[in-house]
């Protein structure tokens, strides 16, 4: 009844036998496609980790990979197939248009359906963001076809070459591996952050296959009246920042949070929480960091005050170097953290602030 | 608000839930409010079940009842430091359908009862808490609640709100509850599969084990432990008077904490993943600590009107019959078309008197006094009992006459000869 | 004006336990609640009910337990509530489950024709995000995902404008009704409801479909036969052994503690050392 992905396991034990055998029509699918969401002039790192891992299920299908690109005919679009191909793709399909200049759902999902149902890919993959969840459910429901959201892992079955995507489930205390039965494109969307990020390759080249789009700008309903990048309202940028200090519930009040900002200054650190930070106000929801917030992937993570759940450690455990400062010695964060202080955060903060100021200015001082 | 009802009932525990059930089935107009998000959220129990009190409410609640096992098997451990001496009753008669005792899981087991209540015709609100009582000159004529337009008016208010029931101590129907007459229990359960709970415990299907523990445990304080076994999980907890627990300074979750590591006891919980720890009074102050329990315009049923058989560790069964009693009496009375008045609602306390309730209340009225006064029930006596135990098994080479002897000694060494007469006497007298 | 709101019965999850040695979920007396998202939704669209009066109706498939999803949407102040119910839907994912609300969307539409249909953000349990765009599709509606702000509604022009959060910032969106909202979290605090609401949540009586009654045709299109995708194995996340290195000092004071931190950080991660101190390196961003 409901779609949670463990109960749909319980009740569909036989499932899997169903996916044994695909119509011949379906077998006619055949490549890797990774959509690069392109806005603002800018190409989604998300992308270009999914091209790497796109790579890597093309090669095991011994396929080709394929990027595909949206945009207004704006001159810079072309620059960035150049750039998916360095990634890893072999071609890339580029379908630009004015219409596509900003995202929106209908002439997006239009054009990639049409796109897919001409080429027909065996498996298209989408950043788990807010465009690509919003394109991915649409074009999932007009294909009429599977999709696995949020996968953490993707590989190819040796013996179906079908998809297996396995995502987390129920809050993060499980994985699943999600498999889609006999229907094509198979589907995904994977959160930015949580594929390494390829390196590129100049001497690679690709093919550019341009589509046409017929479509008039007045048969679009949706338009859009403005737009407010967050560098001006100041919003944080959390799954790309290179440190980050977080505080959780441990940190008691909203004016101890003037802790965690005073080190990330120091640091040039982005300030993150966990869930009951962000329940009790203290700092926005754009900061929030785990299952229902943000996938991050920092070179180190400042923990002060955190216990370490299972939902917040989902979106952080994959950062580089993890600290943890808690006044618990058994708190669960300590046993993924790399390094640990037992002690209050009201006076180890003020203290790590100081000895980075410090150690900083010698640094400065020697070199 | 204006609406008007022929009863409200405070509370969604068994007691609460009999007597709104009872009423609404009879056709009354009721109105329950509970103040946790559904009914059983905010409730603690062991838990035992007793099929008798509900089946005189609910005949058939076999059918549907969420149970987890039904109880086979009863041990009663002594526990020293390292050793454990105890009983076992297992009984094929208590494996033949109907059963008699079931372990249930409080949470679902009240929600069940809930929705038979909703079923049964009364109207349920949850997530609102009951504030005051509402009074004309002594007369209890609605409740207050936390909710906007929170005011609503009956006949009769029946408190089955528990066991502080601040309701009634803000209504000065009750005193402030004396730590002395009054438990603190923690409990934990335990998740295990289902087949690992049935090889440790020997059961299969749905039998289960019932395990009573008394002895080095409470550090000397008046209480015992206990594990139960659900179908996928095992109940352990431990309980002791309120008034030992600020003596002793001991923390509750300590002293679990100490009795899980017990070496018979951490086998049977080993692999196993802790869910939930709670915490909650259990009123033992006996027959001595019952308040009055009705008045004009109201009647107390359950833990608020103190009815715990600390003894035989009933507590729900009361609580139901007492909920069944008390809504029973509205009925009559409403019935007969006579007012909710105190010399009326008197017809409550007498159905009780007749009855199971009131007659083990009595019987057992003296031993929360024996207990507290002769703490070597708690520290001498288990000790000397494994002592006891460990040199008759323990083959030595010395003769069994010699090692009777050395027993003897230690006892009477722990207590005079006189003083272990009287202690069974006082024993013997108290549960007699 | 008549909102739907799609709501969801889910289990808590952060009450779900994961057996250490079965790799099992153990479900037992995991209560189930409204699925947190849905009741941002759920507001909002009782907010737009208060300012331009209409009727908001919340609708949810699920088991007949989920009645007290439903009765709370009630209580809070929905004016009707359908619970869509049958052994049919069992096993459904996004695209049957979206098949199977959309059908009912469409019979509640009949009725009394929907202007405005909300849904969370994603659900805590399945967590995809996928059902809100999956119905706007079916029904052929606008689709607004992740709305922050409700800017405007002009029922006589049928226009909507929203702030929809997107990648980098937040689009002002215009659009034509009928049209679907997933609402973002913090967007709005749940109203208290009166014992009056609690009352009438309480009394009044659900409408219960089964499939035939959402005029589903189709049955291979719903639950477990309607759904392309299905899970192939449920596992653990293998645990990382690491235990942290915990700092000790001696005295423990915490400026020493911080000290001896820092210096570790710096001597022996390098790329910390960098990401700190950018002028130590000339490429930090190669990896
Ligand atoms: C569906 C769902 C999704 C969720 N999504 C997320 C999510 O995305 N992100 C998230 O973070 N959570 C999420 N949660 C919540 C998560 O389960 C935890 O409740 C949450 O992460 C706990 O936050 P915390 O560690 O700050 O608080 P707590 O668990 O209360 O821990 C506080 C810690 O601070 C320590 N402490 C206290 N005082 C001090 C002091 N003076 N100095 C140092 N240490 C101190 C304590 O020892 C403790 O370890 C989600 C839950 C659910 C059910
Ligand atoms: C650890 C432990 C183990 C036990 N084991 C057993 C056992 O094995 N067998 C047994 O028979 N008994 C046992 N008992 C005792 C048994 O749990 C109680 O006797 C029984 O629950 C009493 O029922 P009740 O309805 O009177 O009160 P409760 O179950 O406490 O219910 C009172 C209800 O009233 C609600 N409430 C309180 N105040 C308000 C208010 N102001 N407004 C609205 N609602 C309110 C509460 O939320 C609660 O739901 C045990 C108790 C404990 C603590
Ligand atoms: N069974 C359901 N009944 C009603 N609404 C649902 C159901 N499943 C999902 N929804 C709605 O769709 C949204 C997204 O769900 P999901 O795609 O599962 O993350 C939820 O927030 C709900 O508003």
């Amino acid at each position: 009844m409901t779609s949670s992905p463990a109960q749909q396991a319980q009740a569909s034990r036989p499932a899997g036998r169903r996916a044994a055998k695909l119509d011949e029509r379906l077998a006619g699918y055949k490549g890797v496609w990774v959509f690069v969401e392109y806005e603002r002039g800018q190409v989604h790192p998300v992308s270009w980790e999914l091209l790497g891992e796109g790579r890597k299920l093309a090669s095991a299908l011994k396929v080709e990979l394929a990027a595909v690109l949206l945009g207004p005919p704006d001159g810079a679009i072309q620059g960035f197939c150049d750039q998916a191909v360095q990634y890893g793709a072999d071609l890339c399909y580029l379908a630009c248009h004015p219409v596509l200049k900003d995202y929106r759902n209908a002439p997006y999902t239009s054009v990639l359906t049409e796109l897919v149902n001409r080429y027909c890919p065996e498996i298209l993959l989408l950043g788990a963001t807010t465009l690509g969840r919003d394109l991915a459910g649409s074009v999932a429901t007009t294909l009429k076809t599977g999709l696995t959201a949020d996968c953490t892992g993707l590989a190819i079955d040796p013996e179906n070459r079908g998809l297996a995507a396995t995502r987390p489930t129920f809050g993060g205390s499980l994985l699943c591996t999600i498999v889609t039965l006999n229907y094509r494109p198979q589907m995904a969307t994977v959160r930015p952050r949580v594929m390494a990020m390829p390196a590129p390759d100049p001497a690679r080249s690709g093919r550019v296959i341009e589509h046409p789009v017929a479509l008039i700008e007045e048969s679009v309903v949706t338009k859009i009246l403005d737009f407010v990048p967050d560098d001006l309202i100041a919003e944080a940028n959390l799954p790309f920042a290179d440190i980050i200090v977080s505080g959780g519930r441990g940190m008691k009040r909203q004016e101890n949070f003037r802790l965690i900002y005073e080190l990330a200054g120091v640091l040039g650190a982005e300030v993150g929480a966990s869930r009951p930070v962000i329940q009790a106000g203290w700092v926005g929801a754009e900061r929030q960091v785990g299952q229902s917030g943000k996938t991050v992937r920092p070179r180190l993570y400042i923990a002060a005050g955190i216990s370490g759940a299972v939902q917040h450690r989902v979106g952080m455990d994959k950062s580089d170097v993890i600290v943890a400062i808690n006044e618990d010695a058994n708190a669960p964060i300590f046993d993924f953290a790399h390094y640990g202080i037992v002690g209050n955060a009201m006076t180890i903060l003020p203290a790590l602030t100081q000895a980075f100021t410090e150690h900083l200015k010698t640094l400065k001082r020697a070199g | 608000m204006s609406e008007h009802f022929d009863a409200i009932v405070v509370g969604a525990g068994p007691a609460g839930n009999s007597a709104a059930y009872t009423l609404a089935k009879a056709g009354l107009k009721v109105l329950q409010i509970e103040r946790g998000e559904y009914s059983g959220s905010k409730n603690v129990q062991g838990a035992i079940l007793y099929s008798d009190a509900l089946e005189k409410i609910i005949p058939d609640f076999r059918e549907d009842a969420p149970l987890e096992r039904h109880v086979i098997e009863q041990r009663m451990w002594v526990l020293d430091d390292e050793s454990c001496i105890g009983g076992t009753y297992r009984s094929a008669d208590f494996s033949k359908p109907p059963y008699n005792r079931y372990t249930i899981i409080r949470s679902q087991f009240d929600r069940w009862f809930s929705k038979k209540v909703r079923d049964a015709g009364a109207l349920v609100v949850c997530e609102t808490t009951v504030l005051d009582l509402h009074m004309d000159g002594r007369c209890v004529v609605g409740v207050r609640t936390d909710r906007e337009n929170g005011s609503v008016y009956a006949d009769v208010v029946i408190l089955a709100d528990g066991v502080n029931s601040v309701l009634a101590r803000k209504a000065g129907f009750r005193g402030e509850l004396k730590p002395k007459d009054v438990a603190l229990a923690v409990k934990e359960i335990h998740f295990l599969p289902e087949q690992t709970i049935e090889d440790r415990f020997n059961i299969k299907g749905t039998e289960g084990v019932v395990i009573e523990m008394a002895g080095k445990i409470t550090q000397g304080m008046v209480g015992t432990g206990f594990l139960y076994t659900n179908k996928e999980s095992v109940t352990i907890g431990v309980g002791c008077l309120l008034s030992d627990f600020k003596k002793s300074g001991i923390a509750p979750y300590a002293l679990l904490e100490q009795m899980k590591a017990h070496p018979t006891i951490k086998p049977l919980l080993a692999g196993g993943e802790m869910k939930e720890y709670t915490a909650h009074l259990i009123p033992e102050g006996g027959y001595n600590a019952i308040p009055a329990i009705y008045g004009d315009g109201w009647l107390m049923a359950g833990d608020a009107g103190m009815f715990v058989n600390a003894v035989h560790r009933e507590g729900s069964n009361l609580a139901m019959t007492t909920g069944r009693v008390a809504a029973e009496t509205v009925i009559a009375l409403k019935a007969q078309g006579k007012p909710m008045t105190a010399p009326h609602l008197a017809a409550y306390r007498k159905a009780l008197n007749h009855s199971f309730v009131m007659k083990d209340m009595k019987k057992y009225k003296d031993v929360p006094e024996v207990m507290d006064k002769n703490r070597q029930f708690f520290t001498d006596y288990p000790r000397l009992v494994s002592q006891a135990a460990r040199t008759l098994l323990t083959v030595d080479g010395v003769d069994k006459k010699t090692k009777e002897r050395a027993i003897r000694k230690a006892f009477t060494g722990a207590r005079s000869t006189f003083g272990l007469f009287a202690d069974a006497f006082k024993l013997w007298r108290a549960f007699e | 004006m008549h909102i739907l709101v799609c709501i969801k019965q889910v289990p808590d999850s952060a009450q779900i336990r994961v057996h250490p040695v079965t790799n099992t979920i153990m479900r037992q007396g995991v209560p189930a609640i409204v699925n947190p998202y849905d009741l941002y939704a759920l507001e909002e669209a009782l907010r737009l009910k208060d300012r331009y009066r209409g009727r908001v109706t919340a609708l949810c498939m699920g088991p007949p337990q989920a009645e007290v999803a439903l009765r709370k949407a009630l209580a809070f102040g929905a004016d009707e509530a359908i619970l869509l119910t049958d052994r049919a839907f069992a096993g459904a994912d996004t695209l049957a489950t979206s098949y199977a609300l959309s059908a009912a969307i469409r019979q509640v539409h009949r009725s009394l024709p929907i202007d405005l249909v909300f849904a969370g953000k994603q659900t805590i349990d399945g967590d995809t995000a996928q059902v809100g765009p999956g119905i706007a599709t079916r029904l052929d509606m606008q689709l607004l995902t992740y709305v922050s702000k409700i800017v405007s509604l002009d029922l006589a022009a049928r226009e909507i404008v929203v702030h929809r959060r997107s990648e980098g910032g937040v689009q002002v969106l215009k659009t034509r009704l009928p049209a679907l909202v997933t609402v973002l979290e913090g967007i709005n605090e749940m109203r208290f409801a009166s014992l009056t609401d609690m009352f009438r949540a309480e009394r009044h009586p659900l409408t219960i479909w089964n499939k035939d009654d959402a005029r589903i045709e189709d049955a291979t299109k719903v639950g477990l036969k309607g759904s392309p995708t299905a899970v192939s194995k449920v596992f653990a996340p293998t645990p990382t052994n690491r235990r942290a290195e915990i700092i000790e000092t001696h005295g423990g004071q915490p400026i020493d503690l911080a000290a001896t931190l820092v210096a570790k950080l710096f001597s022996s991660r390098p790329d910390v050392a960098f990401a700190i101190n950018p002028s130590l390196t000339p490429d930090r961003r190669s990896l």
